[in-house]
């Protein structure tokens, strides 16, 4: 008999029930709540007149909607100015307190971007299921643990039965071999895959990333990888247990007790693919391969190398694809042709779950060092992911490299990933942007947004334009980080 | 949840792929704590000239007329024909809220991002996935009839063309269940109560780790 993957093992450690019709009744061991997707779920309990199913195995932050400047924050949540999603906030805290929830209210040091917050507080843990009313929830995968975004209808399923209704989905494997070069990141690793797989490829998979380079990559750049699993389609990214996922969870504060910790890594142990598991879908990426990468259109598919061009419209292969590049090319205000290296920027964003971590904001400080955002910028943005990153990153002196460069070092929060506060793009400004979606209007109504790594920002801030990092001349005492 | 049996209702065709969630329901409306409300800014960016706020009036805006859903007879459509991976993006349920709040009872398209085809099913909105070929029959046909109207039969699972020629579809049993009795589903999980303490118990003598106090 064929070995399992961690997929199945995952799965099988969590069916409650088998269904005849071949849906099973998954456990969820945690569940994250944030401002944007809860509420209406407690509005249904209430209605109901239910009850939460675990109230422990539920943890809530604001993100989405809370402010990034001190000025704004100062004053708590009477102080955001938007009334509407002051009231979203409110409406958090109110029902996290109604139903005795452990929640990270805005000024709480601990408090940050929902998918930062969880791994860095232990509470998502190798073998967990753990869901979100975000997609972004594949992030967590990266613990291998299996994590997915689920709608607000599921979060209420959840919070009453600590169960989802699920059917198991195929197993994809992407195994990246070799060695990762000088400043490649797991954000140009997962762009280059959704560059080859496209936005549906993952459709109905969990998608497992293996191989030698995965193996050596940080916690950081693993979450970066899981947390774009999504853009390729898949609900689920994953990555195996090893060294460095334990080396990561110990001592964190909702990691198991010193009593409970050998247990646990043994039990741990067992959480990686078998050696003769089949896989339905296999994609092997050679390491080398994979240069620095820049998106260019509408659609996280639509990307390229730092050397590469915008394509021409004969560049399209099918009659679909050539609609699909002429509405990008309309959008983003490209004819075809242009140098990725020639595309100026208006603003330079850096923060979003997606990479927004401790390493992250080292790596584009590293390239900040000693130099200057161009001044043909509006605006460069640095948004750690949380409030303890952000602490770590003030004992590290990296906001004082991002001031003295002339970038703005704000507070924690989801911020101009999605502009649902005051952070967000005018139409028709080129942003360079460490976050995973470059939608129509996602930044910001007609704002144009090029997904790429925290270097790659970091050096198109100082640049005005996209520069390859690899080339970029760094400041003599600065330490890269990144890889 | 309200019973999906059978359906009829004029197409409306919006010939693109990979329609996200964004662009069904842009983010600031996502700031409601409601679930209802969403319809009149289903397709703001697209819908309307200027850009939408949460809790405004949208009557007075200025609309896009080249928008499909803008113009009659779509603007009563109930049918919504798209092409691969529609609504892919966030997993905002606000996307199915709003197609839903507009009139919406059937998405037909050759491929659906899986969360958002998942939300669908909770809010008595049917989404249909039928081969590409098919799809592209439609298009052809709703593009020679303006107005066409289906009729989607769940019972049977067939779509219904007013020749009377049918074409049949695909929808988990379970779902299908679900839908045609307007189940709740938290209700029919709770009556396995007993399963899940029992799963809990086995569970937390395993890994006593993952259930905290
Ligand atoms: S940072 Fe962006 S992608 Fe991540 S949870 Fe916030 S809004 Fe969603």
């Amino acid at each position: 008999m064929a070995g399992f993957t961690l997929y199945d093992k995952l799965w099988d450690q969590h069916v409650v029930k088998e269904r005849d019709d071949g849906t099973a009744l998954i456990y969820i061991d945690r569940q994250l709540l944030h401002e944007v997707t809860s509420p209406q779920a407690f509005e249904g309990l209430r209605l109901a007149g239910r009850k939460l199913w675990s109230v422990p195995a539920n943890l809530a932050t604001p993100d989405h909607n809370v402010p990034t400047t001190l000025t704004e924050r100062k004053d708590g949540i009477d102080g955001i100015e938007d009334p509407v999603s002051r009231i979203q906030v409110q409406t958090l805290d109110d029902n996290c307190d109604e139903f005795g929830i452990e929640e990270f209210k805005m000024n709480d040091v601990r408090q940050g971007i929902v998918h930062v917050v969880g791994p860095e507080q232990g509470a998502t843990l190798p073998g967990m299921t753990v869901v979100c009313g975000d997609s972004h929830t594949a992030t967590h995968g990266a613990f291998a643990a299996l994590a997915h975004g689920i709608g607000t209808s599921e979060v209420e399923h959840v919070m009453a039965t600590q169960c989802l209704i699920q059917r198991k989905m195929k197993n994809l494997l992407i195994r990246v071999d070799g060695q990762l070069g000088e400043f490649i990141t797991g954000k140009d690793v997962v762009l280059h895959v959704i560059g080859i797989i496209g936005t549906a490829g993952g459709n109905g998979y969990a998608m497992e990333f293996g191989g030698s380079a995965i193996r050596s990559m940080s916690m950081e750049g693993r979450m970066t990888m899981c947390n774009m699993a999504i853009e390729a389609g898949a609900r689920v990214g994953m990555v195996a247990y090893d060294g460095i996922t334990e080396a990561y969870v110990q001592g964190r504060p909702f990691a198991p007790s010193e009593g409970q910790w050998a247990a646990a890594v043994s039990n741990w142990q067992n959480l990686v693919s078998d050696d003769d598991a089949v896989f339905d879908k296999v994609v092997v990426i050679d390491a080398a391969d994979i240069l620095p990468q820049v998106t260019w259109g509408t659609s996280p598919e639509m990307v390229t190398t730092i050397d590469g061009f915008v394509p021409k419209l004969e560049d399209a292969t099918s009659d679909e694809q050539k609609d699909a590049i002429e509405r990008a090319h309309k959008y983003m205000g490209f004819a075809g042709g242009e140098a990725i290296t020639d595309i100026e920027l208006d603003r330079v964003f850096i923060g979003s779950c997606t990479n927004s971590r401790i390493e992250d904001l080292r790596a584009a400080a590293a390239v900040a060092k000693g130099n200057k955002v161009a001044d043909t910028l509006i605006q460069a943005l640095v948004v750690p992911g949380s409030g303890l990153v952000k602490a770590q990153a003030e004992s590290e002196g990296l906001h004082t490299i991002f001031t003295e460069a002339g970038f703005e070092w704000r507070e924690p929060g989801c911020s101009m990933c999605l502009a649902m506060n005051a952070d967000k793009l005018g139409a028709g400004e080129h942003c360079a942007s460490t976050s995973n979606r470059n939608f129509e209007g996602r930044q910001g109504y007609g704002g144009r947004t090029h997904l790429v790594s925290p270097a790659m920002a970091a050096a198109a801030a100082i640049a005005g334009h996209f520069v390859d990092v690899r080339h970029f001349t760094l400041q003599d005492d600065a330490v890269v980080g990144g890889k | 949840m309200k019973a999906f049996t059978v359906h009829s209702g004029i197409v409306a065709p919006m010939d693109r792929a990979n329609i996200d969630t964004d662009m069904i329901i842009p983010k600031q409306f996502l700031k409601s704590i409601k679930r209802s409300g969403f319809g009149p800014n289903l397709f703001d960016e697209l819908r309307y000239t200027d850009v939408g706020q949460p809790d405004a009036d949208n009557s007075g805006r200025p609309l896009n007329p080249d928008f499909i859903l803008n113009r009659a007879p779509y603007n009563k459509a109930s049918v919504l024909l798209a092409r691969e991976n529609f609504g892919c993006g966030s997993s905002r349920e606000h996307a199915p809220w709003a197609l839903e709040d507009f009139g919406f009872r059937v998405v037909i398209a050759p491929s659906f991002a899986d969360i958002f085809f998942n939300n669908c099913f909770k809010n008595a909105l049917l989404p249909i996935v039928l081969d590409e070929a098919i799809v592209d029959g439609l298009f052809k046909d709703v593009t020679a009839q303006e107005g066409l109207q289906l009729t989607v039969d769940l019972e049977s699972q067939k779509i219904i063309k007013a020749d009377g020629n049918a074409i049949s579809f695909e929808v988990d049993a379970f779902r299908k269940h679900c839908l045609l009795n307007g189940l709740d589903d938290i209700g029919l999980t709770l009556q396995d109560s007993d399963d899940i303490k029992a799963y809990e118990k086995k569970r937390s003598a395993q890994a006593p780790w993952l259930f905290r106090a």
